[in-house]
């Protein structure tokens, strides 16, 4: 696969919240509003980032049968790293997201990212995979939580669209709605891939 | 490219402690980097807060603290001169929406509310997060909660609930009222 191809694979072709339908909990859980969403992709880009260069790096190093232990390791130390450097420089972004910064550990697209891709490729490959995939999750967040954001609150990005008082579609910024927004979402995406073959 | 080694019991158990030794090392130094601006940015938080809540004053409020339960429930006097011009009083709730929440509620030395602050909260965005505008919370400004009854109107007290957060809106009646309990028995004499 050429480097171009591995870059934007994570974008569309194999987008990791809307085609693999990995990580959705904090996609359906933080997507509130559209700060969120970019806040929670920048965390979780610089996880996937530095936990693929480290397991290509160390691939020969790993043994096989403790491979999901130790890649456990290496991508929790990166999630604190995270979490006391977001705790001690962006405190408002830090209680926004709160308890969905440690469960970035458990994110399935990282795991899955190593698993499928970092342990059987070149350092730079995974490096431009991470990037790739953390733009992509990044992106669709973003655009779920700029969705739910327009409808629920009638706000984006904390600026308000609609007069003082209009009423606005509440379920969205509400649990049910994220589901709902999700749905449609991924039957959008994957109609789209249908029909310009992407 | 060099071969992977195979996994047996001591390339295991070595590899499991190597990894978790240098992880280890790294995170104790990220740790002690961000220790200050960690403890500076909950510092900072605490103090607009108190700024906000009571008077003007000119003592540190955080050096004189009474703490009543650490972290949950604590009282800053806040003092100008001599003279006790306010006490914020950092309080908290069980009984929101998404657990539990804290204030910062400003007291004037006869009781009345002067302000109150959102310090924490996780409720829903759109509805019961709409404590911390003014909307909402200013109406608890001048009242005195041994003249005014702090319950939401539902309950038959005074306050105005946010529409569609009534379980929110009777957190924060809650809040005060035990903020209240605590600045009355140390200053109401």
């Amino acid at each position: 696969m050429s480097a171009l191809k591995t870059l934007t694979n994570g974008l569309l072709k194999e987008n990791p919240t809307f085609v693999l339908v990995l990580g959705t909990c904090p996609s359906l859980a933080v997507t509130t509003a559209a700060i969120n969403g970019i806040g929670m992709g920048a965390a979780t880009t610089f996880v996937l980032l530095f936990s693929n260069i480290f397991i290509a790096l160390l691939k020969n190093v790993i043994p096989n049968k403790v491979r999901i232990p130790l890649f456990i390791v290496i991508i929790a130390t990166f999630v604190t790293i995270v979490d006391l450097v977001m705790q001690a420089y962006t405190p408002d972004l830090y209680s926004a997201l709160g308890v969905f910064i440690p469960l970035i550990v458990v994110n399935c697209i990282i795991l899955g990212r190593a698993e499928a891709f970092a342990q059987k490729n070149s350092v730079f490959s995974a490096m431009l995979d991470g990037i790739g995939m953390g733009i992509g999750f990044t992106l669709a967040i973003t655009l779920m939580a700029s969705i739910r954001e327009i409808l629920g609150n009638g706000t984006i990005f904390g600026i308000p669209l609609l007069a003082e008082g209009a009423k606005t579609i509440l379920l969205f910024i509400m649990p049910p709605g994220a589901f709902i927004t999700y749905g449609f979402l991924i039957a959008i995406v994957n109609r789209m891939k249908k029909i310009y073959n992407f | 490219m060099a071969k992977k080694i195979k996994s047996n019991i001591w390339t295991m158990s070595l590899s499991l402690f190597l990894f978790s030794a240098v992880m280890a090392g790294a995170l104790g130094y990220v740790y002690s980097i961000t220790k200050d601006p960690i403890d500076q940015a909950k510092a900072k938080k605490v103090n607009d807060a108190i700024a906000v809540v009571v008077p003007a004053f000119d003592n540190k409020p955080t050096e004189e603290v009474i703490v009543v339960e650490p972290g949950k429930l604590e009282m800053y006097p806040a003092k100008k001169g001599d003279e006790l011009v306010g006490v914020a009083v950092k309080t908290y709730t069980d009984k929101a929406f998404s657990g539990e929440f804290s204030i910062m509620v400003g007291f004037l030395p006869d009781g009345t509310i002067n302000n109150t602050a959102v310090l924490d909260q996780k409720e829903t965005p759109g509805l019961g997060a709409k404590m911390g505008e003014p909307g909402f919370k200013d109406q608890f400004n001048k009242m005195n909660p041994a003249k005014n009854k702090i319950t939401v109107k539902k309950d038959g007290g005074e306050v105005d609930a946010i529409t569609a957060s009534t379980i929110t809106s009777r957190a924060y009646c809650d809040a005060i009222a035990r903020a209240y309990n605590e600045f009355k028995k140390q200053f109401v004499k």
